[in-house]
């Protein structure tokens, strides 16, 4: 048999190590629709179609004429490659698609000639075939309008908008689950402070002190901690080491342990040493993490119905197992770091946790069956496969919820603490979203956006300063905005430049594509980037 | 299907230009074939325009945009990732005399990102098809490309999108070596910027280096820790995962069977290899018990695979093209200086000045300091050279004046008597011997100072 692979492996084969077979699926049968072909859509676009996503669809009713030129949205420019000069003047939705088309032949695209405000009016149902839909440069009404359709049809919005040197995302997404996290910096799960019957029994198959040179510098580190801390308990009244003094003098007792040549001179045990390393991580006491207890806890997993998702079902089964066989504890993970020690111990434990975490994948297995037989589903509907993921990331599991654009925007339930105490700091990033805001009442009001032509830019400070005091009295919000900012944010004249543009499209692209893998993190739920300062942040509105 | 699109764009595009010369309202913008109304407007504001938080040396005007359009030029290093974005980044940005070199060929996998170049590009020279597409899609944009290490011009500011620690710290050592020092003081008009971007998966970083100002790739080298190999025991009997397996068919196996014939190397890119080793791993795990050795796994270990999506580089490069076009316009003062990225858990950015380290054996101009007792041997200066995490060095050279002489007293080729072994003293040299040493890591011999100690 040969591994020959198939030319999308090839193609795929760097993004495939990070989101794995089962994440390109994911992502091959996702249709994606982009509002408005501008350089920042485009771009954001190029970084979904050249992964790999199955389908997107431009909605773009911008059409430029003679008489367009003028107004800053439709003025022919070259600010993305993929749009050529000429085609943007006539159709942008057309040409964005079919030069998008051209990166990667394995997505298809379409494209609609029509602004969002004409399809909310007649056709609002359009938006809920699709994944995700992504908001570019819009304006504020059309935002929330699409924002309410989306959020009562539960598909994923994100918004995107490039001003001037400013960026800026807002995901929205009523529920997001995710399995594979996969955390940078994950604590092992080697139950040292509790280990299980079948774990005690190998380490009992140890004894050290009647051991060869050879295999004393070969036994893994795990067996070396689990058999001083033994030792240990006998002294310290089957207590664990829990401060600083005790975890030293823990360490001191295993570096007695090692072996010493005739002259008393200590020989060169790399396992001893790794074992004394390791005691800071290696007892701490196993415990469910918080988050994975606030889905335990959440409704979703106390109230399962025959609608339930099926990260709920098993989040279900995984707490019935925590409350029953485990102990208060989650099903054993399987895994252990690499460390010295010959290949037949190492493997041997190794095996001890991978046969745990099997029998206790199978017990939440049974869980989930009786669950899913409790209102009529067949056991099939969730695969052994999906439960052994499932046990394998339990400590990692998260749930991100984003609040709607309408409670974001609502008198009674805007994040004022959060606004307020960021805006402490008179350049934190907030003031970047004050002014977004701002310049959206400018448009309301003004029918454009604030500085376009140079002759607008001295005038249009005072009318947009009138707009973010407007603003900031509505929402009885008692901070202060600088008067550069607004300076700063009549001279941008709404630009679009191309590098910011790039940057959000990196950025956004890999939202949209956590949201359609559900592996990785999305943000929650504001993102503001500065490109004057290169500095980020995320904010919770 | 391509080519007839193409065609299309081109004669619509011809009609269209010429439609626009004749409506054209002539609003300070050039009227030739290259220039349309409004083509550089988002460009314009931060030109044009005064503002509050500008470069303290930045004056509005015309002139600018005309340096960025018809005198800037940019040196962008490496046509792959990183350098398919900026090369976009710039030519949309108003750049136009655009150098690129890289000497690789497209492959297959480069496709996922590298979005510059096409099915029907593989096995072509990067620089030249990043060229090419850059040329042909932006009216007036000139990309030169060099599909090799020769470069001759004078650049304002130089790009790197370089996959390789040792590439960047002889691009560093370049820019070093063309600084003008008179009487002590360093002439300003003769430093290069350097900007510099990496990725890897979803981390990746920018920096501004101001060489012979501000903190260089060198004072920073403990940022790139040096790549760990597994110990040659794991790999010969001790093997726990399955990556050892891979390393011991690699390393001991291949050389042992040379299963493509006498003095033919392992190559990762050709598959027939990859499938042998592949098989081999698989045997040599079964020995052992151990699972997971897949082809997948098998690929990465022998060709040191680091993942890539498209998203990384596009963020990276974008913040690396602002700089560029801060720097060149004085429009805002420059990130200073190191920006991190990572989109794991939401996005973070983390924003901080590296400093520069004192005596940074490129950018400090002091010998390097050199403790050892006379009794020491050679080999154990070459240990230092190659192991410390401040020099890293790979494979260095050391020559010193003897007697009024030049001598060479360690070169790593198979026909110089090896004298590693030798003790200092007894080679002749003396407290405060002054060393130079050859590298690949530097274009500079660095000078090192050898003082005795007990």
């Amino acid at each position: 048999m040969t591994d020959h692979k198939t030319s999308k492996e090839q193609k795929y084969d760097r993004q495939l190590r990070l989101w794995g077979d089962h994440g390109q699926e994911g992502l091959e049968n996702a249709h994606v629709c982009l509002i408005n072909a501008t350089a920042t859509g485009t771009e954001i676009l190029k970084n979904l179609v050249l992964p790999g996503i199955g389908a997107f669809t431009i909605v773009d009713g911008h059409k430029v004429s003679g008489e367009d030129v003028g107004n800053n949205l439709s003025k022919p420019k070259v600010t993305c490659m993929l749009n050529d000069v000429v085609l943007i003047l006539q159709n942008r939705a057309q040409a964005a698609t079919e030069l998008l088309q051209e990166l990667n032949s394995d997505v298809s695209g379409n494209f609609v000639e029509e602004s969002p405000d004409k399809l909310l009016d007649n056709d609002p149902e359009f938006f809920h075939r699709f994944s995700l839909v992504i908001g570019v440069q819009l304006p504020e009404s059309t935002c929330l309008r699409l924002g309410s359709v989306l959020w009562d049809a539960g598909v994923p919005f994100l918004v995107c908008r490039t001003y001037g040197l400013i960026g800026y995302m807002r995901l929205i997404v009523k529920e997001h689950t995710v399995i594979e996290s996969h955390p940078d910096n994950a604590l092992e799960d080697l139950r040292l402070d509790q280990p299980f019957t079948e774990l005690k029994h190998h380490i009992e198959s140890y004894d050290l002190d009647s051991m060869e040179k050879k295999d004393h510098s070969h036994t893994p580190w795990i067996i070396v901690v689990a058999k001083y801390l033994e030792k240990w308990y006998s002294e310290h009244n089957s207590q664990l080491p829990k401060n600083y003094k005790e975890k030293e003098a823990f360490r001191q007792l295993i570096r007695e342990g090692i072996l010493t040549n005739e002259n008393g001179t200590p020989e060169d045990e790399e396992n001893f040493e790794e074992a004394i390393k390791n005691v800071n991580t290696a007892l701490n006491p196993t415990k469910v993490p918080s988050a994975t207890e606030d889905i335990f806890n959440a409704e979703q997993c106390e109230n399962i119905t025959s609608q339930s998702p099926s990260f709920w079902v098993m989040a279900h089964g995984v707490r019935d197992f925590v409350r029953n066989e485990g102990n208060g504890k989650l099903p054993v993970r399987g895994t252990i770091p690499d460390m010295i020690a010959d290949s037949d111990k190492f493997i041997k434990l190794q095996n001890v946790y991978r046969d745990k975490a099997m029998k206790d994948a199978a017990v939440v297995s049974k869980h989930v069956e009786a669950l899913l037989q409790s209102f009529g589903k067949p056991p099939e509907s969730i695969s052994e496969q999906e439960i052994k993921l499932f046990c394998k990331n339990a400590a990692f599991l998260r749930v991100v919820r984003c609040r709607s654009l309408a409670e974001e925007y609502s008198m009674d339930t805007f994040n004022k603490d959060e606004i307020t105490s960021c805006m402490d700091s008179a350049d934190s990033e907030m003031v970047l979203y004050l002014m977004l805001r701002s310049v959206n009442r400018f448009y309301q009001q003004h029918s454009r956006y604030p500085g376009v032509y140079n002759y607008q830019v001295e005038e249009d400070i005072n009318k947009l300063k009138l707009c973010v005091n407007s603003l900031l009295q509505e929402y009885s919000l008692n901070v202060n905005v600088k008067d550069d900012y607004i300076h700063e944010f009549c001279r941008y004249g709404a630009a679009e430049p191309h590098t910011v543009a790039a940057f959000l499209g990196g950025s956004a692209a890999q939202e949209a594509i956590k949201i359609i893998t559900h592996q990785f993190v999305p943000f929650n739920n504001t993102f503001l980037y500065n490109a004057m300062s290169q500095t980020s942040a995320t904010f919770q509105l | 299907m391509n080519l007839l699109l193409l065609s299309l764009f081109r004669e619509k595009k011809r009609r269209r230009i010429e439609e626009l010369n004749e409506n054209m309202v002539v609003d300070g913008g050039s009227v030739d074939h290259t220039e349309w109304q409004g083509r550089w407007d988002h460009l314009k504001k931060f030109l044009e325009r005064a503002g509050p938080f500008t470069h303290p040396d930045f004056e509005p005007s015309t002139e600018s945009l005309q340096f960025l359009l018809d005198t800037c030029k940019i040196l962008v290093i490496g046509a792959g990732g990183l350098g398919c974005e900026l090369l976009k980044d710039l030519a949309l940005s108003g750049f136009r005399h655009i150098h690129v070199v890289d000497m690789d060929t497209i492959d297959v996998s480069n496709l996922n990102r590298q979005f510059l170049f096409r099915p029907k590009d593989v096995g072509r020279p990067k620089a030249e098809v990043a060229a090419d597409f850059v040329n042909g899609r932006v009216p007036g944009c000139n990309v030169v490309p060099y599909p090799s290490k020769c470069i001759k011009c004078k650049f304002h500011i130089v790009v790197c999108g370089l996959d390789s620690v040792v590439a960047r710290r002889w691009m560093n050592g370049m820019l070093l070596s063309l600084l003008i020092y008179e009487d002590g003081v360093l002439d300003p008009s003769s430093i290069i910027p350097l900007i510099d971007g990496g990725t890897e998966g979803f981390k990746g970083n920018a920096r501004v280096i101001l060489p012979g100002m501000t903190a260089c790739i060198d004072c920073t080298l403990e940022l790139y820790p040096p790549q760990i190999n597994f110990p040659m025991c794991t790999i010969a009997s001790m093997p726990r995962l399955p990556e050892h397996c891979v390393e011991y068919v690699r390393i001991l196996l291949w050389p042992k069977e040379k299963p493509f014939g006498d003095g033919v190397a392992l190559d990762g890119d050709d598959p027939t290899h990859i499938q042998w080793v592949y098989q081999k791993s698989l045997e040599r795990a079964a020995e052992f018990s151990i699972t997971g050795v897949t082809y997948r796994l098998t690929q990465g270990v022998v060709k040191r695979i680091i993942p890539a999506v498209a998203s990384t580089n596009a963020v990276i490069a974008a913040a690396c093209a602002t700089e560029v076009f801060k720097i060149a316009t004085s429009a805002y003062v420059p990130l200073n200086n190191y920006l991190v990225f990572n989109d794991v858990d939401g996005l973070y950015t983390y924003t901080f000045e590296a400093e520069r380290k004192e005596n940074c054996s490129a950018c400090s101009q002091v010998p390097q300091d050199l403790q050892f007792p006379p009794s020491a041997k050679l080999q154990e200066i070459l240990d230092y050279l190659t192991e410390n995490a401040s020099l890293q060095m790979k494979s260095p050279a050391i020559t010193t004046t003897l007697d009024g002489k030049n001598k060479t007293l360690y070169l790593q080729v198979r026909t110089f008597p090896t004298c590693s072994r030798l003790v200092i003293f007894k080679l002749g040299l003396v407290d405060g011997q002054e060393l130079a040493v050859a590298d690949v890591t530097t274009p500079q011999t660095v000078l090192f100072k050898l003082n005795f100690i007990s």
